[in-house]
């Protein structure tokens, strides 16, 4: 009897708990309508320009603004730039500020601060230094009209300023641009449609932005980088949410409205969810696979061991293991993009022969003895360590003598950089992934550079390879272009710079019950004429 | 006792000092290079080499460590590579997510623990103790990850009592921040009760067979007062032990939990930290573990004290 009395007593003081702690829920707010996007990474950095870090790419266009931006077809349009002229001999670009341009803190936006920011991108950036090696002065007219003045018709201008990616040409303020290109900004002022609310900022966790209530939108259609950016929601939380399993459960349970990059084992359940929709991001496939060989040392410093490890590589196998559904992926043995105007699949006999026999007997014919060979195998990358676990069975069946040195990502990244002999910290190969708006054309593409010790790492080294992308850089016409580019295609063939294992695209999920209005854009997922509703 | 503890206190500097030392070297000679994740796959080296000069990781690895040792003199954790913000500001935007689990779980493990214990030893040997052994073996022995996706799944995504992730903020109201530790709590909290449960049945049996118990048993005294005031006060110094070692444990071993239920505490914060090679956070962080584990210590040594009077230092 004592026994149940004390149980009675102890349920009826617990629910007098639980009713107290519902006296001090939190009464909610004027409702506001808060878009919770679950992104692939944390804002970690505040400054677009400091690292190539994709996620740092997309603080970048929320807060700040570019001069042009791209549309659906990747063709630039203004941004900023209102007006705009090209001298006949393309080597003078006369570019005025569109009306209404302000800082999150008021004042105008000016051509002191487009003129340092393109200084400091132009430092920092593959397509800026590519550009900003033939320009010779950026002149101030006036606060609104300035001049971009080329050596050469370098014919890439508007592309580079319109870029998507990583490490876009955004405007910051003068005094932010003038810091030195290896600093942080840490400042987060700029003239987006969104503001960063700073103090909210949980780095590892949660970034917020409210719009920017000053913000002129153009008056054109959204339509990828380019037209009005038009904000429709208070505010946008972008969360860092580690576990694949977690983000999509929290989409279907209503807690996030928008996931990025949702795994492509999830994706399944994820169509078949009533309220959810999966999307593609963009016309252009977001990724790409690359076996990257270390042209400084043997076996790989000889061009016909490089073009036998072609034979090594059937991209289904790798396009299976990472994506599944061959809906999201491609095979592509172009050295551009696959489904971009510059793609080219000349010699695709040779590159596309899967034979592991072939491989092993012109590796031999080719003068290799059978010395290890050192694969810095990623294990903590979710399509980096399954895409370097199919090629090492690709090799050893081949039965060539693998040394897998099985790393993090971090290390592999550090390691990469030795120039070292593979048995003294080198390496002789590793595989990586990168995104598809980086190959859009080769010029823009820096894995294909061959300029030796300026090139990427790897180091190819090759005259005639740099002397053909610095003419497709100066083109005039497609037509000339795209036959410089299949010209690219075939030397790139014979050098071997990479080898790539396909193509794939990254859907997103939204839930479609709740969001509408969805921009897709390539290269970097946008938050600007979305509606929510509550 | 006075003199005990300061005598403990002092003796934590050098334990510092060498996690200090320790954790530096461990740190600069794992491989990884900040530098070249920031600089990107269009890095050239002398790009890389540049962003290592701006962060003082060219210096030989003792000036570093001089550097380092001297700010941390100054209460200076140092500034995170990535975020460009103080290494103590990011410590306590996470410390409240993880005090609140640590509180929530220890709630959890310890009001079913030692209920279960007690009632095992008490009945030892019948179904009483063989089913409070059986859930504590399944305690143990059901990962914490799939005991957070079992859980989700339930309560969240059928039932949608809980939500599936993410911490509330106490400013947001109590009731909401115990609704975001519920099921966290629940998938922790079961590892840490079968491990609490088994040491105070272990605990309690051996007291039980005491022959103080058995002169208060048959002076006549009522089995719940010798149950809860004779012998699991005399039982209570290694059930203490655990649940400091647990305390402990919590505040830097819930990545798992933190992961499955993301919730943004310190140990996501190290997990992050480590994977980016963000030196300064990991530093940081290790420091404080090492001296909140000395504390903890220092804490369960002094409640001997008060549970056993034979204790004295």
């Amino acid at each position: 009897m004592g026994n149940s009395i004390s149980l009675r007593t102890l349920l009826m003081g617990t629910a007098a708990v639980l009713i107290g702690l519902g006296a001090f829920t939190a009464t909610p707010a004027k409702a506001e309508t808060v878009l919770r996007a679950s992104m692939h990474a944390d804002v970690r950095t505040l400054d677009p320009h400091w690292t190539t870090q994709t996620i740092a790419g997309i603080h970048g266009i929320m807060i700040y603004d570019t001069l042009f931006g791209i549309d659906d077809d990747l063709v630039p349009h203004p941004q900023m730039v209102g007006d705009y002229t090209i001298s006949d001999d393309r080597k003078l670009y006369t570019m005025t500020l569109r009306d209404g341009l302000k800082w999150h803190d008021g004042t105008p936006v000016t051509t002191d601060d487009v003129i340092a920011s393109l200084k400091r991108w132009g430092a920092k950036d593959q397509a800026g230094r590519a550009m900003m090696g033939y320009v010779t002065a950026l002149e101030k007219v006036d606060a609104k009209t300035f001049k971009i003045v080329l050596s050469e018709p370098y014919g890439l201008v508007l592309d580079s300023l319109g870029k998507t990616g990583t490490m876009v040409p955004v405007i910051m303020r003068e005094k932010d641009a003038k810091t030195e290109g290896n600093n942080q900004v840490t400042e987060a002022v700029g003239s987006g449609p969104f503001m960063m609310l700073k103090d909210q900022w949980v780095p590892g966790s949660k970034t917020v932005y409210a719009k920017n209530p000053n913000y002129v939108p153009r008056k054109e259609k959204a339509e990828g980088l380019s037209g009005g950016k038009v904000v429709k929601v208070d505010k946008v939380e972008l969360l860092w949410i580690a576990d694949s399993q977690t983000k999509m459960q929290a989409l279907i349970a209503g807690e996030i409205d928008f996931l990025e990059q949702p795994s492509t084992d999830f994706i399944p359940i994820l169509e078949s969810t009533p309220g959810i929709k999966v999307m593609n991001t963009g016309k252009v496939d977001s990724h790409w696979g690359t076996i990257r060989l270390n042209h400084l040392h043997p076996p790989f410093d000889k061009p016909a061991v490089r073009q036998a490890m072609y034979h090594l590589v059937n991209q289904e196998d790798f396009l299976q293991t990472i994506v599944g559904d061959e809906k999201y992926y491609k095979v592509c043995h172009s050295y551009i993009t696959c489904g971009t105007p510059y793609a080219d699949e000349t010699g695709k006999d040779v590159i596309g022969k899967y034979d592991l026999k072939l491989a092993a007997q012109k590796m031999k014919a080719a003068g290799y003895n059978n010395e290890p060979i050192y694969v810095l195998a990623a294990t903590d990358h979710h399509t980096i360590t399954p895409a370097s676990q199919v090629l090492l069975t690709a090799m050893r069946e081949a039965g060539l003598n693998v040394n897998a040195v099985s790393l993090d990502w971090s290390s592999v990244v550090a390691r990469r950089t030795k120039k070292e002999k593979p048995e003294d910290g080198g390496w002789n190969l590793f595989v990586t992934t990168s995104s598809g708006v980086s190959a859009l054309n080769p010029a823009l593409n820096t894995w294909l550079g061959a300029g030796c010790d300026k090139a990427n790492i790897g180091w190819p080294c090759d005259e005639e390879m740099d002397k053909l992308r610095a003419q497709f850089a100066f083109a005039k016409t497609e037509d000339e272009r795209k036959a410089l580019a299949k010209k690219i295609q075939v030397k790139a063939t014979e050098l071997v710079p990479y080898i790539s294992f396909g193509q794939w695209t990254q859907p997103l999920a939204y839930r479609s019950d709740k969001l509408s209005g969805i921009v897709p854009v390539t290269g970097l997922p946008v938050f600007w004429n979305i509606e929510k509703k509550n | 006792m006075t003199a005990y503890i300061v005598r403990r206190l002092f003796a934590t500097i050098p334990v510092m000092a060498v996690v200090a030392v320790f954790v530096f070297l461990l740190l600069r000679l794992a491989p990884g290079d900040p530098a070249a994740l920031i600089a990107g796959d269009d890095a050239t080296s002398a790009d890389i080499e540049a962003i290592r000069m701006r962060l003082g990781l060219n210096l030989p690895i003792w000036t570093q460590f001089v550097i380092w040792l001297s700010n941390i003199a100054q209460g200076d954790l140092g500034v995170s590579i990535f975020s460009n913000l103080p290494v103590t500001t990011l410590i306590a935007q996470r410390l409240e997510p993880t005090l609140m689990l640590m509180v929530a779980t220890l709630f959890v493990a310890v009001t079913l623990a030692i209920p279960l214990g007690v009632c095992a030893a008490w009945k030892a040997r019948t179904w009483i103790d063989r089913l409070a052994m059986v859930i504590s073996v399944l305690g143990f022995a059901v990962p914490v990850f799939l005991a957070g996706y079992v859980l989700i799944y339930v309560f969240s995504i059928q039932l949608r009592w809980l939500p599936v992730q993410g911490y509330t903020s106490l400013d947001n109201g109590l009731w909401a921040c115990i609704r975001s530790l519920i099921l966290p709590a629940i998938a922790l909290g079961t590892t840490y009760m079968a491990l609490i449960a088994r040491i105070t049945r272990a605990s309690m049996l051996d007291v039980l067979s005491q022959d103080y118990i058995r002169t208060a048993n048959s002076k006549g005294l009522a089995t719940k007062r010798v149950l809860l005031l004779h012998a699991l006060k005399n039982a209570a110094v290694p059930i203490v032990t655990v649940i400091g070692i647990g305390i402990a444990l919590l505040i830097s071993g819930v990545v798992i939990t933190e992961t499955v239920f993301n919730i943004p505490g310190l140990g996501r914060l190290t997990v992050d930290a480590v994977l980016k090679r963000d030196y300064p956070i990991v530093q940081g962080l290790i420091l404080v573990f090492a001296a909140t584990k000395v504390l903890i210590n220092l804490m369960i040594d002094i409640s001997y004290a008060f549970l056993d009077p034979r204790i004295r230092y």
